[in-house]
């Protein structure tokens, strides 16, 4: 286990070092001065320029640059804002928002796909079987922003079951229609993976036996083959997690949720480019994290993983 | 041993012949395909086929009709600027399916050179090659283009699927050389190379042509992907940019009105999904016929 968990920080390490420089790298390098543009038109004194390239350490190597970068990184410094606030203090107050939305999404995702999955894996081959396949592809083919403004239309606007947008009206109203339409798009993905192993386990010698001795169907598929089959979907699910934190950029963005992504949203609507780096930067490598940790997780539930 | 091997060898014979007859009988690849030959008609001749039906110019645009609803002239309606919104959709086919292609072949090109040499040589090439796949990997898709696309100081159809394949080209390589790997174990390479065969010879000849069949159904679907993600960029301001038509602009616009002028978001809407829909159905009929388990 701890072979197992010190080659999985490792793996971290390097993969952390390589995304963060390659951020850097298309963020900080790119040709243009950034000092000669804050004047204006009107150059800058030379003391001015001097003392900036030397606040921002321009005049250092690249690697130094991108060094003190990591460092300022480790020390959660994701840099500030235009008006000079700092981004990741604008980022905590925010988490809560985001996480709670992701976590919702997410629970829709495993009951939906679960249920979907079992059905379609029930009724394998028949139209049911298909409808759901088709249903499930053809809710992923669809833009997440369309669904979000038809959805604020249909469910908000005309209906009016829930509010358009915004969060005031708390958990769990305000939070439901964009959190079911995140989860939408892994429900292809989740129902397949659960209909494919309802499938296998249907065929398996315990489920032979469980009908052989009588055990009423309903008790069967509830318990045992719902048990077996559920594995698989759980692993997919977890590392769905990682991509849930970042997957809701547009949706807090359309239902004028202020979570991180929402921030995100606006930042590159308004072309704030310090920010957007800072908060993507932010997501990606908590979505590198989660994923380390729901691998140590699932590799403490099944030994299996280890091995792999 | 060799009993097993030449069992898996013919099993995969037959699967590979089998891909063709299983595909033939299945509905779901006949239509996307003839909807994805009708979408690249569209993309060869929007002119045309817009002017067919009304307003064949997208930059033909008298404000005065801003935002009429479909009508005998136009018949999906007019935009905010008064430009025919059939004519724009038309013409956004060509930029989405460009981009779509054009991002999944570069992703091949890459996938399929680095994905052989790893699973083909093995050793050193093979662990850098996988470090890359783990960096890359490590962006959640459409975070990493955003942060390069919010740098970059000019965002065209070219640079922006170079971007995307920069981001698209892991998964692919892994699956690249998974097949190689296995492909490679196979009699009839061990055998070219007891023949004496140079190593360009044995992959170009005999390796690749039997492991690029699960990469291609993959690649297919992900024309797709990549297509929903140009939308969602430009959708969200990191994306294309005017002159550029595509849908996602179309639909960026589209959002600030569609309390009084729904038409300009159905219509792009349709044709977006509708592309996807088939791309996603067709590599699903290839792959569904490659592992007739049909689990992933």
């Amino acid at each position: 286990m701890s072979r197992f968990l010190l080659r999985r920080v490792i793996e971290l390490v390097i993969v952390f070092i390589g995304v963060t420089f390659i951020i850097y790298a298309a963020v900080f390098s790119l040709p243009g001065d950034p000092i000669a543009s804050m004047g204006g038109d009107r150059p800058l004194p030379d003391n001015v320029v001097a003392r900036l390239r030397a606040e921002y350490r321009l005049d250092e190597p690249l690697i130094m640059q991108y060094l003190h970068y990591l460092g300022g990184l480790l020390t959660f410094d994701l840099g500030t804002t235009y008006d000079g606030r700092s981004i990741a203090d604008q980022l905590a107050a925010r988490w809560p928002t985001t996480i709670a939305l992701a976590l919702t999404a997410w629970a829709l995702e495993l009951f939906i796909g679960v249920v979907l999955g079992l059905v379609a894996g029930l009724r394998y081959g028949t139209l049911t079987d298909r409808t759901i396949l088709f249903v499930t592809v053809l809710a992923t083919s669809i833009p997440v922003f369309v669904m979000g403004v038809s959805a604020q239309l249909i469910f908000g606007l005309e209906l009016g079951w829930v509010p358009i947008a915004g969060t005031s009206e708390g958990w769990p109203q305000a939070y439901v229609l964009p959190a079911l339409i995140v989860a939408l798009y892994g429900l292809a993905s989740a129902s397949r993976l659960m209909r494919g192993s309802v499938v296998d386990t249907l065929r398996s010698d315990f489920v032979r036996t469980l009908v052989a001795k009588g055990m009423p169907s309903r008790q069967i598929v509830g318990v045992h083959v719902m048990r077996n089959s559920a594995a698989p979907v759980l692993t997919f699910l977890a590392i769905e997690l990682g991509f849930l934190l970042g997957g809701t950029i547009v949706i807090e963005g359309i239902f004028n949720i202020h979570g991180v992504g929402g921030l995100l949203f606006d930042a590159i609507r308004t072309q704030q480019g310090p920010l957007v780096v800072g908060v993507a930067t932010a997501l990606i490598l908590v979505f590198l994290v989660v994923n380390v940790l729901v691998d140590v997780l699932s590799s403490v539930l099944d030994p299996r993983i280890r091995h792999d | 041993m060799t009993e097993q091997l030449a069992a898996k060898e013919i099993s995969t014979t037959v699967s590979r012949r089998g891909v063709w007859t299983t595909v033939r009988r299945r509905p779901q690849f006949w239509i996307s395909l003839a909807a994805l030959i009708l979408l690249l008609l569209i993309a060869a001749v929007p002119g045309q086929i817009a002017g067919f039906f009304g307003e064949s110019d997208p930059r033909v645009c008298p404000l005065v009709e801003s935002n009429q609803p479909p009508s005998a002239g136009h018949p999906f309606g007019t935009d905010i600027q008064g430009c025919d919104v059939m004519a724009n959709v038309l013409h956004g086919t060509r930029t989405s399916l460009f981009i779509g292609l054009a991002t999944t072949s570069v992703c091949l090109v890459v996938a399929v050179t680095l994905g052989t040499i790893a699973g083909y040589f093995g050793g050193l090439a093979d662990r850098i090659i996988a470090r890359l796949a783990d960096v890359i990997l490590g962006f959640p898709f459409l975070l990493g283009a955003i942060v390069v696309l919010n740098s970059v100081p000019e965002r065209t159809p070219l640079i922006l699927s170079l971007v995307l394949a920069f981001f698209a080209w892991p998964t692919l390589a892994r699956l690249v050389r998974s097949s190689v790997r296995s492909v490679k174990e196979r009699e009839f390479v061990q055998a070219a190379h007891a023949v004496g065969f140079s190593h360009a010879r044995i992959i170009l000849g005999h390796v690749l042509p039997n492991s690029l069949a699960p990469a291609l159904a993959v690649a297919t679907t992900m024309v797709g992907g990549v297509i929903v993600a140009e939308a969602t960029l430009t959708f969200l301001g990191v994306g294309l940019t005017q002159p550029s038509i595509s849908w996602g602009l179309q639909l960026s616009v589209a959002q600030g009105y569609f309390q009084t002028a729904i038409h300009t978001l159905i219509f792009p809407s349709i044709l977006l999904t509708a592309t996807v829909l088939s791309l996603i159905a067709l590599g699903d009929a290839l792959r569904d016929a490659l592992d007739p388990k049909g689990r992933s």
